[in-house]
């Protein structure tokens, strides 16, 4: 028997190509192409008065220069709303090119095309744009007092206001011994992906059709979107998705005003037209997330039980809302992490501002609502002096609970209802990890040193592989080369290798004769994308589908080719043979060629397929009725809800007495994600996911002045985390399986970056003794609220 | 037309992976643009543009250096390596390259050239690091997938893979 490969850190398929220089990321394709540039608005709020394009065209190499007025048809209309919801009261969405009114500086204005990159930006240094200018709104507090408004149709700066509660929050609050409120405040960070956006669009003149790269996580959701705003035929565009460099969330917002216009002027011009982002492009025009202002009411028993939660926000959406108010139903929803509530309330107002528009970010409003609740918790354990996991454990849902339905609609439009977890569990083992009970006499010896360390813990639950659905198609080759296509993109989680090693089990062929097909409208024309935790679960679970229709078919004709009983039938490494008789055995790529009647022989292979080969039934048609020729097969996988990963970190911090400044010492994940694939993946997944934590826990975030203009908008000013930021994660596993899918499977991706803002306040709360409200938090920032506490004792008693 | 309207091209030549290489390009031409888009080079990755995250590092004279903070015509006459010259055979990886694979430290692959350059150039300096000297040399550059510890541990797995490649050769 082979080695089964699903559960096995095999080695990545796509490394060798992308470690020697041969990947294809956007901008490698296209040499010749012509280069798109953008004047964009050095204004937040602004309307546009003139302008004045005739200086560009006097520069040798400019081919076409376009504002809004030249875009004809749809492409001239607002850009689409593309998940609406009945609470999204005032969406609101810009132009492709604005048409008279900005709203954010860096929105696209005027659209440059000539020979080079270098070209097209002189051109754009030599356009004149006439602006008068009008006070913007930028920040929550501005937009929450109202008293200007973003668009001056939207009252309040209010997109959209839902209220969701379960339970009667006003009786139990007011029955409730303890009651607590926080205000709490999370800053705009960025999903910065090393390579940025970029679209490369071909038109075919002799064929009608185009063909469209970019750097996305939807090929089939931009080759639609293109398709309906330059009012062709689907089945005239293309997409295909290439190697991407990162995504983390901002690329699966589309259509990018880009993905438009590029492929507009590839064929209003003839010609290959190329842009790649650069990155304060990527800063100003691209999306941001995870502002909020939060108030938390929580009442509890003297034990530490939630008997109800009473929770509001006000969430930043930025300029426009084409994605939706997908983050701040997150936040709402998945707030309530592995708890029971008791009763409780979530009411948020998504509100407009002058700055770069909102959509999701790795982890997408989760790491926000796990704050706010986790917060909560700490916050209550202070409150009645209790260790804050006792706290945590005396909430906690139960193994035999689940499924748990928390009686909320989640961001799917589903109940949010819990698959599986064991929470108890989990808590056990990162005790254990990262030595909980054995901190205290840490922490003595660590002041005896002058040395001033804290410890956090922050828990989560994330709904991952939502739906609606994705497909798999399985196509096994007469040299026994096993093609697999599924349409959702890849942008560095490894699909190539997962769905492969998922394919080689349910097949019984060799890893190495898989080659798997990602994000190319061709191969696979329907799809939803790569967001949300979803590619292992909605792929993995497809192309699983798919392999078992393949293997059906084959064992239907290697039982009669071996005038056996197909369920006396196994496959191994590629080749049918009889249980417990080996020697009666068929290779599956000569099943391929069965599986085929053919009229040529155009090899070797193909004569045993041919009329004149092998014996038949001159009474039966060469395909039957209910047959196709080939061995191939196609299935989707489409589930009823989406099934939620869970998990809990830990961390040591230290907080320098004197500079404030706050050093990660330890951090301990202990993450459930169902059956693990690739466990070497999954750990890769969670170590990225908490660096980009870390960056949003105590160094990333989004600096804009009162006038809307982006203070740090390279990164210089905005802090990426490097090697020497982001600490050794310590892991360790549990495997709660997934009953909702054959293969027991939740999502990876996000996990690592949900809980970490959360974790790391409660540990420098812990190191400091006092509250932490407001995040991320710089040693200045410390050092300030030290000041402000100055009365209060350094150690707080019992904290931990 | 203005001055600024029309661009004198300069013939700039390099030497790139060993090869003599010449291009015709303007003054101001940055040596990633020229190795990736005159000489089609594209492994050379552009991710920031001014200097920071590090994807474009290539060997200047076997030094590492910036190729978006260089101009190509600076670099006439000099010695460029990049992460086709390290090795661009997928079936023959360097040391440094097989250390990546095997220690799972990439996850996108668009940093990965400026890792490889750079880690190529330190273990010449430093043959034999340990994790803390590995995490040091390479802070310099940015990823946004790895979470780094993998990539940590394959500095020093590439440093044994050279050893174990000299022993074979022995």
């Amino acid at each position: 028997m082979t080695t089964r490969q699903v559960g096995e850190p095999v080695q990545r398929r796509e490394d060798p190509r992308l470690l020697t220089g041969n990947g294809r990321y956007l901008d490698d394709l296209g040499l010749g192409a012509l280069q798109a540039a953008f004047v964009r608005s050095p204004h937040a709020h602004a309307r546009v008065v003139d302008i004045d394009i005739t200086d560009a065209w006097e520069l040798d190499g400019v081919e076409a220069i376009y504002t809004w007025e030249d875009l004809d048809g749809r492409v001239g209309e607002p850009l689409p709303v593309l998940i609406p919801h009945p609470a999204l009261t005032h969406p609101r969405t810009g132009y492709c090119l604005a048409k008279s009114e900005v709203n954010h500086v860096g929105e696209a204005v005027v659209m440059v095309v000539a020979r080079d990159r270098y070209v097209a930006e002189d051109a754009c240094g030599r356009i004149h744009v006439t602006y008068e200018t009008l006070k913007p709104v930028v920040g929550l507090e501005n937009a929450r007092a109202a008293t200007r408004l973003v668009h001056d149709d939207a009252p309040g700066n209010v997109a959209a206001n839902l209220l969701q509660e379960v339970g009667d929050v006003d009786s139990a609050m007011a029955a409730a011994p303890n009651t607590l409120t926080l205000e709490l405040e999370i800053e705009r960070s960025a999903c910065m992906p090393m390579e940025g956006k970029g679209v490369y669009a071909r038109w075919d003149a002799d064929d009608a059709s185009l063909r469209i790269y970019s750097s996305t996580q939807t090929s089939t959701g931009v080759r639609a979107a293109v398709a309906a705003k330059l009012e062709m035929p689907l089945a005239k565009v293309e997409v295909v998705t290439p190697d991407v460099g990162g995504g983390f969330g901002v690329k699966i917002m589309h259509p990018w005003p880009e993905e438009v216009l590029v492929p507009w002027a590839a064929r209003r011009l003839g010609r290959d037209v190329k842009w790649t982002e650069d990155r304060r492009e990527h800063f100003v025009s691209s999306a941001h997330e995870r502002g909020q202002l939060q108030e938390v009411t929580v009442g509890f028993d003297d034990d530490g039980r939630l008997l109800a939660l009473d929770v509001r926000f006000w969430h930043d959406n930025g300029a426009y809302t084409p994605y939706g108010i997908i983050v701040p139903i997150i936040t709402a929803t998945q707030l309530l992490g592995p708890y029971k509530p008791g009763a409780y309330r979530v009411e948020f107002w998504s509100l407009y501002t002058n700055t770069v528009l909102v959509t999701p970010y790795r982890g997408a409003g989760r790491p926000q609502g796990c704050y706010a609740m986790e917060r909560t918790m700490d916050a209550i354990a202070a409150h009645l002096g209790l260790d804050r996991t006792e706290v945590r454990s005396r909430n906690f849902i139960q193994p035999d609970e689940m499924p748990y339905d928390q009686g909320l609609m989640f961001q799917d439009g589903r109940p949010l209802k819990y698959d599986s977890g064991d929470f108890p569990a989990s808590l056990a083992k990162l005790k254990d990890l990262v030595g909980w009970d054995d901190f205290a006499a840490y922490r003595e010896q660590a002041a005896r040193e002058g040395r001033r360390v804290g410890l956090g813990i922050g828990c989560y639950v994330e709904g991952t592989g939502v739906g609606p659905y994705e497909g798999g198609h399985v196509q096994v080759e007469t040299s026994g080369r096993v093609n697999v296509a599924t349409g959702l993109t890849t942008q560095g989680q490894g699909h190539q290798t997962v769905l492969a090693q998922i394919v080689a089990d349910q097949l019984g062929v060799r890893l190495e004769d898989v080659h798997v097909t990602t994000g190319d409208t061709r191969r696979m024309a329907y799809a939803v994308g790569t967001f949300a935790s979803r590619g292992a679960v909605m792929s993995g679970n497809a192309v699983a589908l798919a392999a078992k229709v393949v293997r059906d078919k084959a064992l239907r004709i290697a039982a009669d080719a071996l005038e056996v009983s197909a369920d006396d039938l196994e496959i191994v490494d590629g080749v049918i043979s009889v249980k417990g008789a080996p020697g009666t055995s068929i290779d599956l790529k000569t099943i391929a060629v069965m599986s085929n009647p053919l009229r040529y022989a155009f090899d070797t292979a193909a004569q045993a397929a041919t009329q004149f080969a092998g014996t038949f039934d001159p009474d039966k048609p060469p395909v039957a009725d209910d047959d196709e020729p080939g061995l191939e097969g196609q299935d989707f996988y489409s589930p009823t809800q989406a099934t939620f990963a869970n998990g809990m970190h830990a961390a040591v911090v230290e907080t320098d007495p004197v500079t404030a400044e706050i050093r990660i010492l330890r951090y301990c994940v202990i993450h459930d994600c169902g059956v693990m694939v690739n466990p070497m993946i999954v750990e890769g997944q969670v170590h990225g996911g908490v660096a980009q934590g870390v960056g949003g826990a105590l160094y990333e975030r989004m600096v804009y002045d009162e006038g809307g203009q982006l203070l740090n908008a390279s990164f210089m000013d905005f802090l990426v985390p490097y090697a020497s930021e982001v600490p050794h994660v310590e892991t360790d596993h549990l495997e709660t399986p997934s009953p909702l899918n054959p293969l027991g499977l939740k999502g990876a991706g996000e996990a690592g970056t949900i809980p970490v803002t959360a974790v790391i306040a409660s540990a420098v709360e812990d190191a400091e003794g006092f509250p932490i409200r407001s995040m991320p938090i710089s040693p200045a920032e410390l050092w300030e609220l030290r000041r402000q506490h100055s009365s209060v004792p350094v150690a707080l008693e019992g904290a931990s | 037309m203005t001055d600024a309207a029309t661009e004198q091209l300069l013939e700039i030549t390099l030497r790139v992976n060993g090869v003599r290489r010449t291009a015709s390009a303007p003054a101001r031409r940055l040596l990633s643009d020229f190795l990736r888009h005159d000489l089609g080079l594209t492994g050379t990755h552009v991710g920031c543009e001014h200097g920071v995250c590090g994807a474009c590092t290539v060997l200047l004279d076997g030094e590492p250096a910036r190729a978006c903070l260089v101009f190509a015509v600076t670099a006439q006459a000099h010695e460029v390596t990049t992460v086709e010259g390290i090795g661009h055979d997928p079936a023959n990886l360097s040391p440094v390259q097989q250390a990546f694979a095997e220690c799972h430290a990439l996850q996108c692959g668009f940093c990965t050239p400026g890792f490889i350059t750079t880690i190529t150039a330190y273990l010449d300096e430093n043959p034999q690091p340990t994790p803390e000297e590995a995490r040091e040399a390479i802070s310099g550059n940015l990823c946004r997938c790895t979470g780094y510890q993998n990539i940590v541990k394959a500095v020093v797995r590439a440093s044994e893979i050279v050893r174990e490649r000299e022993e074979e050769t022995r």
